[in-house]
């Protein structure tokens, strides 16, 4: 009787969750989406409670009472600006969860695990240990604990993959023979070292892929989880994670024009140019005087805003210049680079934070036909995803990425700290373009500053 | 009849399908909570990690490793159902942004 009502509890979670990812389709569904992913993991976790095996609760309800306790400040103090190092930590603790579970069940099942099980458990531990330190080593580089710019060595990729071969070859070593578990923990060693390698050569700009590839990860792994345990909605929800990984990280490559293999073994391709190879051509700076009297006779302006933007916080103010704009009269509209920020749709949350609705928010596809009409261009710490060299120049390394179009508005107003080539070391023509105008200085205080003068002339006028 | 490893395999090509086909309908507007939804769907590991936990005669290895699993989840669960309602909280058309800003 009581296994038919697991069985039942179990289906209806994995028919939720498949509800949930449907309902996030738009935004207004997504909250029943959330809703829905809810009710679906309180059956799971019902279900599973109501287990005949499971018969002694204490632990179980004190590592709830433990996790609530640490995942509810978690989730409500946590600032917009800092959702990617959340998401990275979040990957890692679900991989080490089922890494863990996988060890367990390793030495629970020895000396004679059956051969799916064996096979599922090294694939679950294998994926779940390396997602486990990837996972902290781009928490780290997110929250500027680590180097944002790649860590690169002599022959790193040879030593990489062959230590990823060793992992493998230990890995079907306990395949075949399940009872020498003396293999297991250097297996698992080499699973933890390995997922530190494969991500510290990895620079900032490509965190968005590397977040959506880790989260694939901990999606298999646990889908690997369910095939061990013969659970079905395990294998369920870890293919739905996994697939959504998946298709984020293949939209992030395309957004950048790259191949996995490019942003997981490329950091040797990201030589940095040379401070002296950078021609110094001169360009034209702004006052914000300047820029607003510009700004105060627009008929529509695209503001194209970058991870610069959530690292000076300037998103509540740039919500009151938009809404100065607005005021009078000016079409205002927000251009978003699919790897603009450090995570995918990282730009979104900022701004639907500073509560700008969401229909000033256009894709790249959706606005790069509306720069040839536009006044004015305003690029807000956004660099390489402006850059026209990416259509023309071929020896540029962004070459061939797909960029917003901003070099095609009348003005181009550009707001950074200094003529720094940024992160990636890539100059930019952009800037030395006739109609551009340099805005130097911190975002938050330049548009606090624009927002002043242009109520100011409003008052004069 | 099919044996038990070819239905997990059956249901796992079937649900990959259904996932890249679902999710392809996602805005990218919401690919951000996307994300934090799908990281608390993963923590179904908390499934295994509670057999593992409470099972009679878990040798201690099991139960501290099943403990720290079943916590790691749950913070998972817990602050991603969370966070990702607080991010689409925010999300707001311009008719309910100006709304909200008149009371």
């Amino acid at each position: 009787m009581s296994d038919y009502t697991v069985g039942a509890l179990y289906i209806l979670a994995a028919g939720l969750f498949v509800l949930s990812l449907k309902w996030m389709n738009s935004p207004k569904s997504a909250r029943r989406a959330v809703l829905a992913g809810e009710l679906g993991m309180l059956l799971a976790v019902v279900g599973t409670l109501l287990r005949h095996e499971v018969v002694d609760f204490k632990l179980i309800f004190a590592a709830f009472l433990i996790g609530s306790a640490v995942g509810v400040p978690l989730a409500y103090l946590m600032p917009m600006t800092a959702v990617p190092q959340r998401t990275a930590l979040s990957h890692a603790f679900g991989a080490l969860a089922a890494a863990l579970v996988g060890t367990a069940e390793y030495y629970r099942e020895t000396p004679d695990p059956h051969g799916v099980v064996i096979v599922a458990l090294v694939l679950e531990t294998l994926l779940g240990f390396l997602t486990f330190t990837g996972s902290l080593m781009a928490f780290g580089k997110l929250q500027e604990i680590l180097p944002a710019r790649p860590i690169v060595y002599r022959n790193q990729n040879v030593i990489n993959l062959s230590l990823l071969a060793v992992a493998a070859g230990l890995g079907v070593w306990l395949i075949v023979q399940p009872q020498q578990t003396w293999i297991f923990p250097i297996f698992a060693g080499l699973s933890l070292l390995f997922g530190v390698l494969l991500i510290i050569p990895i620079g900032g700009a490509d965190m968005p892929t590397v977040i959506a590839l880790l989260n694939a990860y901990a999606g298999l792994s646990a889908s690997a989880m369910g095939f061990a345990l013969g659970n079905k909605l395990l294998i369920i929800a870890g293919a739905l994670d996994g697939s959504s990984g998946l298709i984020l990280s293949i939209i992030m490559c395309r957004a950048m024009n790259r191949s996995f293999t490019n942003v997981l073994f490329g950091a040797f391709g990201h030589v940095q140019k040379k401070a002296a190879e950078v021609e110094h051509r001169p360009v034209r700076s702004a006052s914000p005087e300047e820029a607003a009297a510009i700004l105060d006779v627009a008929r529509s302006v695209i503001i194209v805003p970058g991870y610069g933007l959530a690292v000076a916080q300037a998103q509540h103010k740039l919500r009151e210049l938009s809404d100065e704009l607005t005021r009078r009269g000016v079409d205002v509209k927000f251009g978003i680079h699919p790897v603009a920020g450090r995570m995918p749709g990282h730009m979104n949350v900022l701004l639907a934070e500073a509560e700008i609705p969401y229909e000033r928010l256009f894709e790249m596809d959706a606005i790069n036909g509306d720069f040839a009409q536009a006044d004015v261009a305003l690029v807000i710490g956004a660099n390489d995803v402006t850059n026209p060299a990416a259509r023309t120049d071929e020896s540029s390394p962004i070459y061939g990425m797909p960029i917003l179009n901003v070099d095609q508005a009348r003005t181009v107003m550009v707001i950074k700290r200094s003529m720094n080539p940024g992160f990636a070391g890539i100059d930019n023509p952009l800037y030395y373009m006739d109609k551009t105008l340099m805005l130097f200085g911190d975002a938050k205080v330049f548009i606090t500053e624009l927002v002043k003068e242009l109520a100011e002339a409003a008052k004069a006028a | 009849m099919l044996s038990d490893l070819e239905v997990a395999l059956y249901v796992f090509m079937l649900a990959t399908f259904l996932g890249l086909e679902v999710i392809r309908r996602v805005s990218p507007l919401l690919h951000t909570p996307l994300m934090s939804l799908t990281n608390a769907i993963s923590a179904i590991a908390v499934v295994g990690a509670i057999l593992i936990t409470g099972a009679a005669h878990a040798s201690t290895l099991s139960r501290v490793l099943g403990f720290i699993a079943v916590t790691c989840s749950t913070i998972n669960v817990v602050s991603g159902y969370l966070i990702t309602d607080r991010m689409l909280k925010m999300f707001k058309t311009r008719r309910s942004s100006e709304a909200e800003g008149r009371k």
